[in-house]
């Protein structure tokens, strides 16, 4: 047994760097594989200009965060809200800030959470890996935020303004589901940015020059191809290539605004995973600290209560109930799979053949690895953890006056609910299905969207909202169809001139 | 291995910016609702900054979003009773859902109130404002010393001592002084050692060596720890600086026809143009007249509460006013700024000398001179003798309220920019 490391609440940066330490050579031995941490303290205040930003360490200067800024800062002082012990950003280093009012086991907790659960999580999830580059993020970030103030300066703050305020818009419209985007860095953004443009231009150009009426041209007009000829489902790209009037720096803009959300679309997708692998972490990691005598009784006193505050799940009829909790869903598969691992039993062998009985670390790696939330779900909810949480569905059809319970946590109704539960987690039965469908390229440049509800949901009202500012981006007018359960076009939305 | 960095002394304030530009864009918006305020607003509470509330469907940021309706299966956990098959009635959750929502992300709130400082309030609340002629003043600055550091001189009060200079100084002193013997003191112990070493040295000249030695040590010794010729002081000079200082005269009639409301109109007023004339001035004199038959120069309290009755003679406060320049106001040196309030009421045939003295005697030593009339009735004599100067004097300048609402626009009336 060796001495702790520390003993009171107050920290040190020299009791930092050692609890850094030891914690890293545990995570070794875990064999979590981590980018190296760049560990920032900061105020309070700090943290809340972090938010603000939503978490990204450099950004351009828009209202929205300002708006964002005011708002928290509003609600902290009230009381309304605590703010986050740490905030971790994607990167490589991987940068973790540490609030400077945390209590030393906070700050330990926080780099076992953060430094090596999130980090690791970053390094080595698919979605992180197709999706982000932690080598070039901060890099795009700067020039992101040179390149808008560069705007600024030379076209005024108002224009720069209203083509960030309807980029932001469609900003979860901006990401291709199915294609590996490129990874982006600032130097080779440089370099290739004035090729871009030109090209850009010319591409544009290209597609406009073709509708200039010709003769034959009222004789096609039964034949006219579509354009584009697959819908879009990335508005924002489709927006960035081929609106007729953006100057080159709006098409710059609209690419910046579309990189950036593409670099938290993973996150949107991971947070029951992510926040449950973190979770799982920092709790092995803080006990085998205990257990090495590295710590004292006092300190794991505390960690333990934290930690139960954290992943504590409120039932459905509480007042403190806000949906599911990601940390509480995500440690508790998290802790299940080993346990499906190190000790199954007959439900488990017979739900889980391939991983029952394996080795325990080995299968987490490969999870953490190769799922999203919603397969995550839909691969590893036990019928024990179903029903831990007694979990149940509930159908809501808007058309009946009751609700029907369509399953509870008993035989007939595990699998529908891991089902029910996964579909919560799918971000294309969550956010509305709209897609770029048609452009008049002949007549008036109309641009139609076409909107498939999930489930007869409909849109809701500020979509008017949105569309004048497609239609800023586009330059001409816009129309939004909305389908119904046949495919055939129930409404129309239009903003015009 | 990690990076420790401690990013606490950096600039805390990095969302500044994204603060200025969303005032920057609200502005419109926070302007309605601090001219909406500003009638409302605690008279002696003028030094703090102010909170507004903006409605939310103004600053929203639209997306594409679900809204409620359609066929949504949801799961929930700690089931008691349930079956499956049960049919439950749908809760009213209406409230319920829209009372989490204002908790969880404030979307639900109709209003989006925030705090702003005072300098960002008078930002607003004077946006576009211009005090009158101010070109002119600029020319006759006042000039007034201020005390700023100098570096270091040898010379000075002993509260003045820099320890550290003082210190440095003399550490060279040392240094310097104490070089010569040193040096000398390391040849004559070499020689001295090399004589020790030689078998049967010459012991006289070593004596001579070793008291040679010990005179040298002395001097170092003698070299004094500090100086006077070490010490030095922080130097203050005095520099004349370019100020503007500026005077407000502010004239109410208190004759029994005036009420408490309207003075409290008038109080409002002439706090508006206190805080816009801070914002060009440092210093900003006030002098209170009040009047009825007579005038009276008094504090701030009597001026506002203390009720006098009897007629009206507003010639006697002008005539006060012209007095107090002469004897402590010279505009060579002032800025000098006179508002009345009155509710119009005068003695018939005083109007015109009220005419007079302003044309003749005041107006030429004055910036602006600004009247309101406060009056729910129709304009009396002074009003139209008033009116007449309005031609022939532009730093003149009078305009009528008749409720608290009318404050804030006729005072924003009075210093508008003037477009050239």
């Amino acid at each position: 047994m060796s001495e702790p490391i520390s003993s009171g609440a107050e920290w040190t940066f020299e009791l930092i760097e050692e609890y850094h330490a030891e914690i890293a050579n545990i995570a070794e031995e875990f064999k979590l594989d981590t980018y190296p941490n760049q560990i920032e303290l900061i105020t309070a205040e700090q943290m809340l200009d972090a938010y603000a930003s939503i978490g990204m360490p450099i950004g351009y200067s828009h209202w929205s965060f300002g708006k964002h800024f005011i708002r928290n800062e509003q609600q902290y002082r009230r009381g309304h809200m605590g703010l986050a012990y740490e905030i971790v950003i994607n990167s490589n280093p991987c940068i973790a800030y540490l609030m400077e009012e945390n209590t030393m086991m906070m700050q330990a907790l926080v780099i076992a959470h953060a430094c090596f659960g999130h980090n690791s999580f970053f390094k080595g999830n698919y979605l992180f890996r197709a999706w982000t580059d932690a080598e070039a993020i901060i890099d795009y970030l700067v020039f992101a935020k040179r390149y808008i103030s560069d705007c600024e300066e030379r076209y005024g703050i108002d224009e720069v303004e209203n083509v960030l305020d309807s980029c932001h818009a469609l900003q979860n419209h901006g990401v291709d589901r199915y294609k590996r985007p490129n990874p982006v860095s600032m130097r080779e953004e440089k370099e290739r940015l004035k090729e871009r443009e030109a090209y850009l231009q010319s591409q544009v150009n290209d597609l406009w020059l073709k509708t200039v009426p010709q003769k034959e041209a009222t004789e096609e007009d039964m034949t006219q191809p579509n354009f584009p000829e697959e819908p879009q489902e990335n508005i924002l790209y489709f927006i960035e290539k081929n609106a007729p009037l953006l100057e080159p720096w709006q098409r710059e803009v609209v690419r910046i605004v579309r990189k950036i959300g593409q670099y938290f679309y993973p996150q949107r997708q991971t947070q029951v995973m992510n926040e449950g692998w973190a979770c799982f972490w920092h709790y092995h990691i803080m006990n085998t600290l205990y257990d090495r005598g590295r710590v004292t009784e006092g300190f794991i006193l505390e960690f333990l209560q934290s930690h139960t505050n954290v992943v504590a799940q409120p039932e459905f009829d509480s007042e403190y109930f806000s949906g599911i909790n990601p940390y509480a869903l995500g440690y508790a598969m998290m802790t299940d799979i080993k346990r499906i691992c190190v000790d199954p039993d007959e439900e488990d062998r017979k739900w889980f053949p391939d991983i029952a009985g394996s080795n325990w670390q080995e299968t987490l790696d490969f999870a953490m690895r190769n799922f999203k939330d919603e397969s995550f779900v839909s691969q590893f909810l036990s019928p024990r953890l179903i029903r831990e949480f007694k979990l149940f569905s509930i159908l809501d059809d808007e058309q009946l006056t009751e609700l029907e319970v369509t399953s509870i946590h008993n035989d007939a109704g595990y699998q529908h609910i891991r089902q029910a539960l996964s579909n919560q987690y799918n971000l294309s039965m969550n956010e509305p299905n709209i897609q770029v469908y048609n452009v008049d390229t002949r007549g008036d440049r109309t641009l139609t969207l076409r909107h498939v509800p999930h489930n007869e949901i409909p849109l809701a009202n500020n979509r008017e909202e949105v569309l004048k500012h497609l239609r800023r981006l586009w330059g001409f007018d816009v129309k939004l169809e909305t389908l119904d359960a046949e495919g055939k076009v129930k409404t129309t939305d239009e903003c015009a001139a | 291995m990690a990076q420790l960095i401690d990013r606490r002394p950096n600039a805390k304030n990095k969302s500044t910016v994204n603060r200025q530009r969303f005032l920057r864009r609200y502005k419109k918006q926070i302007k309605k609702a601090i001219s909406e305020q500003i009638s409302e607003r605690s008279i002696t509470n003028i030094d703090g900054g102010e909170s507004v509330s903006i409605p939310t469907r103004d600053i929203s940021e639209p997306t594409f979003r679900n809204d409620k309706g359609g066929v949504r299966e949801g799961v929930y956990p700690g089931n008691k009773e349930f079956a499956q098959g049960d049919k439950i009635k749908r809760p009213l959750n209406q409230g319920q859902e829209k009372g989490r929502r204002a908790s969880d992300t404030g979307e639900g709130e109709d209003e989006f109130a925030f705090e702003i400082s005072k300098d960002e309030y008078l930002d607003m609340l004077f946006d576009d404002l211009e005090l009158p002629n101010l070109k002119k003043n600029q020319l006759r600055k006042m000039t007034k010393s201020k005390t700023v550091r100098a570096g270091f001189t040898s010379d000075g009060v002993p509260t003045n001592i820099n320890i550290v200079r003082s210190l440095r100084s003399a550490l060279s002193r040392r240094v310097a002084m104490g070089a010569e013997p040193r040096r000398v003191l390391h040849e004559l112990e070499a020689e001295l050692q090399a004589l020790d070493q030689e078998v049967g040295g010459d012991e006289t000249k070593r004596l001579a060596l070793q008291e040679e030695i010990e005179v040298l040590r002395g001097r170092i010794r003698k070299i004094p720890f500090i100086d006077t010729f070490d010490l030095r002081f922080n130097n203050f000079v005095q520099r004349p600086e370019p100020t503007s200082q500026a005077v407000m005269f502010c004239l109410m009639d208190v004759s029994g026809s005036m009420d408490q409301e309207t003075k409290d109109i008038a109080k409002r007023f002439y706090i508006l143009l206190y805080l816009f004339l801070t914002r060009s001035y440092r210093d900003v004199d006030v002098v209170y007249i009040r009047h009825h038959t007579q005038a009276k120069e008094v504090d701030e309290e009597e001026f506002f509460y203390s009720r006098e009755t009897g007629g009206t003679i507003v010639s006697s406060a002008l005539e006060m006013t012209r007095d107090i320049i002469a004897q402590r106001y010279p505009p060579t040196d002032w800025n000098i700024y006179a508002a009345q309030a009155s509710d119009g009421d005068n003695w018939n045939d005083d109007s015109p000398v009220c005419e007079q003295i302003l044309a003749k005697q005041l107006l030429p030593q004055l910036r602006y001179f600004a009247y309101v009339e406060i009056t729910k009735r129709d304009h009396q004599g002074l009003w139209d003798h008033y009116s007449r100067l309005l031609e022939s004097n532009d730093n003149f300048a009078m305009q009528h309220i008749r409720e608290f609402e009318d404050i804030y626009p006729v005072f924003r009336e009075f210093f508008r920019k003037q477009t050239q």
